[in-house]
């Protein structure tokens, strides 16, 4: 694997994160349980959007075969995405949504504090731009956590039965592969394994707070590094992808 | 007609309302970062607020309006991520300007780092003044905004949130 189809498949793997989870709460859209509520996580999945166009840019450019965003948001299929697993997962109620935007915001605040310091200039300016963003996301899944945490019986019942059912996603997100191993020697990518304790101190404060419990690690699921997907991913593609797949090329 | 030079088209450009805050420029919120004349082609590099501003591409075909008959060759708006946008660039007069269209200007960013550790801050209501507000969402009307209301006067009102 050459250096550049390395930065292809890395800046991919973060475009594609970033896309996948921005349509999944775009679906909140006029279903938030608060007006407020469907307000915000529209406006993460915006943030997240933006971030993705950004990305995949920049892997289309890295690529050099002409392609554009929109071919790689609209025209792979499945097995070519390289998201991960977690950012698939259907909503669930809005406590499921919650709790997996507290894992995945907080990966995203260790990842991209790092990558600032990434020594590919574009990778480093995006980061610098989503790092401001994903502070709001971490504040808004930390303050839902602990309202519903330590909210009702049944709100406490069911946001501790999320972040159980969700944690056993948690393991690929710091899966590295020869992609990283080639980008973390041009320091360009983040050791994945040195995020994880701050990732855990971050999750462990907040459920505690909440008087929630922290899962215990046991069998994670993996996958996305190889394009093995959850067979939800088919299912966001199908409606996601298919104007550009029933009407090539249409313009808006 | 003569050629505008780079800081003429920059003067030309700067008049552009925010298509959200039409009280303000897109210089005025810093958008507007440079112009470059070279080869023929005119290149306006602008940086968005937020990463998924809407807002972006109708700037894009404002400014692409706004110099269509200046006779300046292809003009290519061009987006760019670093420097990184803040808040901080918005200068005095222009937040006062949102304080009068009724949206609490930023506070300087140093202020919101205590967004993790959920330290309060202390807000002004734009309409009435008072210090006596509370936040109601993190996220409002625009990507840019939070949502407040001022216990005082009863009024809700948007912030500027500093990033």
């Amino acid at each position: 694997m050459t250096k550049q189809e390395a930065l292809f498949s890395y800046t991919l793997r973060l475009g594609d994160n970033a896309l996948i989870l921005g349509h999944r709460l775009s679906e909140w859209s006029s279903k938030g349980p608060l007006l407020e509520e469907d307000i915000a996580t529209t406006n993460m999945a915006l943030d997240l959007i933006g971030r993705a166009d950004a990305l995949l840019k920049y892997a289309a450019h890295v690529e050099g075969k002409g392609k554009t965003e929109d071919d790689l948001a609209y025209r792979r299929g499945e097995r070519e995405f390289l998201c991960n697993l977690i950012m698939q997962l259907p909503n669930g109620d809005f406590g499921y949504t919650i709790a997996r935007q507290l894992i995945v915001s907080a990966f995203d605040f260790c990842l991209y504090e790092e990558l600032v310091k990434s020594k590919d200039e574009t990778i480093a300016a995006i980061s610098a731009k989503a790092i401001k963003e994903v502070k709001y996301h971490l504040k808004f899944a930390s303050d839902w956590t602990l309202r519903l945490g330590d909210g009702t019986e049944e709100s406490h019942q069911r946001i501790q039965k999320s972040f159980d059912d969700i944690w056993m996603y948690t393991g690929e997100l710091f899966e590295m592969n020869e992609v990283d191993a080639i980008l973390i020697k041009e320091g360009i990518a983040v050791d994945l394994n040195a995020l994880k304790a701050r990732w855990k101190k971050i999750i462990t404060e907040v459920l505690l707070e909440a008087t929630l419990t922290v899962p215990t690690d046991a069998y994670m699921q993996t996958g996305s590094r190889k394009g093995v997907h959850t067979e939800s991913l088919g299912y966001i593609l199908a409606e996601m992808q298919y104007l550009q797949r029933a009407y090539p090329d249409a313009k808006w | 007609m003569n050629m505008l030079n780079e800081k003429e088209i920059y003067e030309l450009l700067s008049e552009i309302p925010d298509p959200e805050i039409p009280v303000i420029t897109i210089k005025d919120l810093g958008i507007l970062q440079r112009v470059e004349l070279k080869e023929g082609n005119c290149e306006v590099y602008i940086t968005p607020t937020y990463s998924g501003c809407p807002a972006m591409k109708l700037i894009e075909d404002q400014i692409k309006e706004a110099l269509a008959d200046k006779n300046i060759g292809n003009i290519i708006v061009k987006l760019v991520y670093a420097p990184t946008w803040t808040t901080d660039w918005i200068t005095p007069e222009a937040k006062e300007k949102l304080r009068k269209y009724g949206i609490a200007p930023p506070l300087h960013s140093t202020v919101d780092k205590g967004v993790l550790i959920g330290k309060a801050k202390v807000l002004k209501c734009p309409q009435c003044g008072s210090q006596n507000t509370e936040m109601i969402s993190q996220f409002g009307s625009t990507a840019c905004k939070a949502l407040y209301k001022c216990l005082d006067c009863k009024e809700p009102f948007d912030y500027f949130k500093c990033i």
